[in-house]
C-alpha cells in the first residue's frame, strides 16, 4: 500500500508509538516464553470454550511441541517486525491472526465461562482490542517514517536520483 | 567505501536514528525479557533446593510373567463389574455401550483405554453371585475361547473348589471378613473390598487367620494408595516442610441419588433369582426384600454408612502418607437429614479422630510438637469440593492429584523468607504435578487454574491409567514376585478398627477411646461393641 495518506507529523507519531508498544508487548511474551521451558500452551487450548475440537486438536501430543513453537516464533517474529520498522504489513497480519486465535479460544462471549482475567468482559476484550489497533497499523504503514525501511527507501531515492 | 558512502548521500544523522533506533529497543525489550525468566528460575531453584522435597510416582509392581493365575470372583454387583474391567475382563453391555458412547463423544476414551491396558496374565475361573442375572451375565461375558469360567452357587465352594488361586471379594460389608477368612485359611490370596471387616470382633479373626497363613496375600481395596503424588507427600513430611501438622481435614460431598446409595434395583429380581438367605448371611432376619439386597449400603446390618464406606478412604489416604494408625480418640456425629427413605445409616456425618501423642516434626521450641486431630466431615446433600488439607505451623498441603504446599504466613521455619519477600504465603512454595514436567516452586494462577481443573492430566507413560488396575496389579506382583501389599492386613486392621470407632461413637454418643498398648477399644461394664454396631441407632 503506497504511503500516500497526507497525514500530519503528529499522527505519524502517534501511529508509531502505538506500533512500537504493540511490538514491545508482543517481543516481551515472546522472550519469556523463549526462555521458560515448562511454559506450553496446552492448557489454554484444551479448556478452550468455543471451536473446542479444532483447539483441543493443536493440544494433541502429535502437534503441541510445533504449536508452541510457531506460537513463540510467531510472538517473536511480530514483536520484531513492528519494533524495527521491517516487514511491519506481514507482522501486523501474523499478530491479527495469532490474537484472533487466542480471542476464538476464549471468547468474551454471553454465556460462555470465563476463566481468570484482569478485567470484566462483553464481547470485546484486549485481544480484539490489540487485534483492531494491528488492523490500523496495517493499513497506515509508518516503517518508512520510523523504521529499517527508511534505509531502504533512501537508497532507492538515491538511485533514481542517479 | 566509495559506494557505500554514496549509498548514505543525503541520509542524515536524523535519517539514521529513525531508520535504526528500533534495534536497541528490541535489545533492551530482549534482555528485560531474559532477566525476569532468569530471575524468577534463581528463586525456584532456590526455594525447590532449600525444601528439597524428592519427587517421585509409586515405584512400578514387579513383572507379570509366569502360568496365569487362577481368579474367582465374588460378588459381581457395581463395584465387581468395575474389579473385573480392572482385572482385562469386560462385559459384553460395557463394551457395546461404550462403543456407542464413544460414537457419540470422540473425547469418551474409556473403551480405548480399556483394550490400551495391560494383560495381566490371569484367567477368571469362578464366580460366585446370588442374584442369577448377574451371575448369568459373567458367564455369558467371561466364557470364551481363552478363559473358562464356572459359577459356583456357594462362596465356599468356589474357594475349596481347586480351581483358584486367588479370590476378589466385592460383597456387601457384612460378608467381607467371613469371606476372606476362608479363603485364607484355604491358603487361597484375597482381594478385599473396604472396609475390611463388618465388627470389631472379626477384624481380630481375620487378622490372626492372615498372620497363621503368611503364604497366602491379603490386599485391602484402597486403591488410592497407588495416588502418584502420596510418596511426595511422605517425602516433604519427613522432610519437616509443614512443620508440627495439628490438623487435616478430609471431606465427601456427594449430592446425587448413586452417591447417595440409592443404585438401580433390576427389574427381574425375585425370591426365585436371589439366594435371599445367603444374602442375609449373619445378619438379622428380614423378609426377602429387594431395597436391602440392591441398596444395602443404607442400613448397618449390611453395610456401614459414611464411616465404612467413605471415611476409610480418606482415613487411608492420610494413613498412607502420615502413617499414624489407630487414633486414640474418636468422636463422631451427624444424622439423617436428606434422604429420609428409611435408611438407619446417617447421610452428615462429622468424624473427629484425634491423635494426642502423633508428631509429623516441628520447627518450635519443644513441647509443640505433638498432638494432631483428622477431621473427616461428610454430606451427602451437597457436592462442594472442599478438598483434603493437611495444616502444619510452617506450611499446609493440599492433597489430590496434583500436591500443592503453602507456606504459613506465621511460620517459624519461613519467617526470614517471607519477611525478605522471597515467599508469598498466598502463592504454591511447592507444587508436584505427576502428569506435567514434575516440579513448580511459584505457580502462576493461570497455570494452578488450569491444574486445578485437571486439565493438564496426563497419565503414567502417557497412558490413562486407573489406580484400581494398579492396585490389583501390585496385589498380583506380591503373589507372584513377593512382596507385600501397600494395604495388607495391618493398614486393613487399622482402617477397620477406626471406621469402627467411628460408627460406635456415632451411636453411642460418646467419645470411643483406642488402647494401644493393648490393642483395644475400651469398653463400659456390660457394654457389647458389636451388637451396637450392628443394631439401628436410635437417633
Amino acid at each position: 500500500m503506497p504511503q500516500s495518506t497526507q497525514l500530519t507529523s503528529m499522527q505519524t507519531t502517534a501511529l508509531v508509538i502505538m506500533r512500537l508498544l504493540i511490538g514491545w508487548h508482543f517481543l516481551y511474551e515472546g522472550v519469556l516464553k523463549l526462555y521458560t521451558p515448562s511454559w506450553t500452551s496446552k492448557g489454554y487450548l484444551l479448556s478452550a470454550t468455543y471451536l473446542e475440537s479444532f483447539f483441543q486438536s493443536l493440544a494433541g501430543e502429535s502437534l503441541i511441541s510445533t504449536v508452541d513453537t510457531l506460537n513463540i516464533v510467531a510472538l517473536l517474529l511480530v514483536g520484531a517486525t513492528l519494533i524495527l520498522g521491517f516487514k511491519t504489513q506481514l507482522g501486523s497480519l501474523i499478530g491479527i491472526g495469532l490474537l484472533l486465535l487466542y480471542f476464538l479460544a476464549h471468547p468474551p462471549f454471553p454465556g460462555y465461562p470465563q476463566g481468570p482475567t484482569e478485567g470484566s468482559y462483553w464481547i470485546v476484550n484486549k485481544n480484539l482490542i490489540e487485534a483492531a489497533a494491528l488492523l490500523v497499523i496495517f493499513l497506515f504503514p509508518t516503517s518508512l517514517s520510523f523504521g529499517l525501511e527508511r534505509i531502504f527507501s533512501k537508497k532507492q531515492i538515491q538511485t533514481q536520483a542517479h | 567505501m566509495a559506494t557505500d558512502k554514496k549509498l548514505f548521500t543525503g541520509f542524515s544523522r536524523r535519517d539514521l536514528l529513525k531508520s535504526l533506533a528500533g534495534i536497541p529497543l528490541v535489545g533492551v525489550v530482549w534482555a528485560a525479557g531474559l532477566d525476569t525468566t532468569k530471575k524468577s528460575k534463581l528463586e525456584k531453584d532456590f526455594l525447590l533446593e532449600k525444601l528439597n522435597i524428592k519427587a517421585s510416582p509409586p515405584p512400578a509392581s514387579g513383572p507379570m510373567s509366569g502360568d496365569p493365575l487362577r481368579i474367582g470372583l465374588i460378588g459381581f454387583g457395581i463395584r465387581g463389574e468395575q474389579l473385573m474391567r480392572a482385572l482385562g475382563f469386560a462385559t459384553q453391555e460395557w463394551m457395546e455401550s461404550m462403543a456407542q458412547s464413544s460414537l457419540e463423544n470422540p473425547n469418551d476414551k474409556r473403551l480405548e483405554d480399556f483394550k490400551a491396558q495391560e494383560n495381566l496374565n490371569v484367567k477368571l475361573t469362578a464366580i460366585c453371585d446370588i442374584f442369577d442375572v448377574r451371575a448369568e451375565k459373567a458367564l455369558q461375558s467371561f466364557n470364551s475361547e481363552n478363559n473358562s469360567c464356572k459359577r459356583y452357587e456357594n462362596y465356599l465352594d468356589l474357594i475349596h473348589s481347586g480351581e483358584v488361586d486367588a479370590v476378589i471379594i466385592a460383597t456387601p460389608d457384612h460378608w467381607h471378613a467371613p469371606m476372606a477368612q476362608a479363603a485364607i485359611e484355604a491358603g487361597v490370596h484375597v482381594y478385599v473390598e473396604k472396609p475390611m471387616t463388618h465388627t470389631v470382633e472379626e477384624t481380630y479373626r481375620l487378622r490372626d487367620a492372615v498372620r497363621r497363613n503368611p503364604g497366602a496375600i491379603l490386599a485391602v481395596g484402597h486403591q488410592h494408595r497407588q495416588t502418584l503424588s502420596f510418596l511426595t507427600a511422605q517425602d516433604a513430611i519427613a522432610k519437616n516442610t509443614l512443620g508440627h501438622v495439628s490438623l487435616v481435614t478430609t471431606n465427601t460431598n456427594r449430592n446425587d441419588d448413586n452417591g447417595a446409595w440409592q443404585y438401580e434395583i433390576h427389574p427381574d429380581a425375585s425370591p426365585e433369582t436371589i439366594d435371599w438367605n445367603a444374602f442375609l448371611g449373619n445378619a438379622p432376619y428380614v423378609p426377602f426384600n429387594k431395597e436391602h439386597f440392591f441398596r444395602w449400603r443404607k442400613w448397618w446390618a449390611y453395610g456401614s454408612g459414611l464411616s465404612g464406606d467413605l471415611l476409610t478412604h480418606d482415613y487411608d489416604r492420610i494413613n498412607c502418607v502420615l502413617n499414624m494408625g489407630i487414633p486414640k480418640y474418636v468422636t463422631a456425629s451427624g444424622g439423617i437429614y436428606t434422604h429420609r427413605d428409611g435408611r438407619n445409616v446417617p447421610d452428615v456425618m462429622q468424624v473427629n479422630m484425634d491423635f494426642p501423642d502423633f508428631s509429623t516434626g516441628s520447627s518450635q521450641e519443644e513441647g509443640k510438637e505433638k498432638g494432631m486431630t483428622l477431621v473427616y466431615s461428610a454430606t451427602l446433600g451437597n457436592q462442594f469440593d472442599r478438598g483434603t488439607v493437611l495444616m502444619g505451623h510452617d506450611a499446609s498441603m493440599e492433597l489430590g492429584n496434583i500436591l500443592t504446599i503453602y507456606a504459613d504466613p506465621r511460620s517459624t521455619q519461613y519467617k526470614d523468607m517471607i519477611a525478605e519477600g522471597r515467599i508469598d504465603p498466598s502463592v504454591p512454595i511447592y507444587q508436584y504435578d505427576p502428569s506435567a514436567d514434575g516440579v513448580d516452586a511459584v505457580t502462576s494462577a493461570t497455570a494452578k487454574y488450569f491444574a486445578n481443573k485437571g486439565l493438564l492430566w496426563t497419565y503414567r507413560d502417557g497412558k490413562r491409567v486407573d489406580s484400581t488396575f494398579l492396585h490389583i496389579r501390585e496385589w498380583l506382583s506380591c503373589i507372584r514376585n513377593g512382596g507385600n501389599p501397600s494395604c495388607g492386613i495391618d493398614e486393613g486392621f487399622e482402617e477397620a478398627i477406626t471406621a469402627h470407632m467411628a460408627g460406635l461413637s456415632y451411636k453411642i454418643g460418646r467419645r470411643i477411646e483406642w488402647d494401644a498398648e493393648n490393642e483395644q477399644i475400651i469398653t463400659l461394664p456390660g457394654e457389647d461393641l458389636d451388637a451396637i454396631l450392628l443394631t439401628s441407632p436410635s437417633v
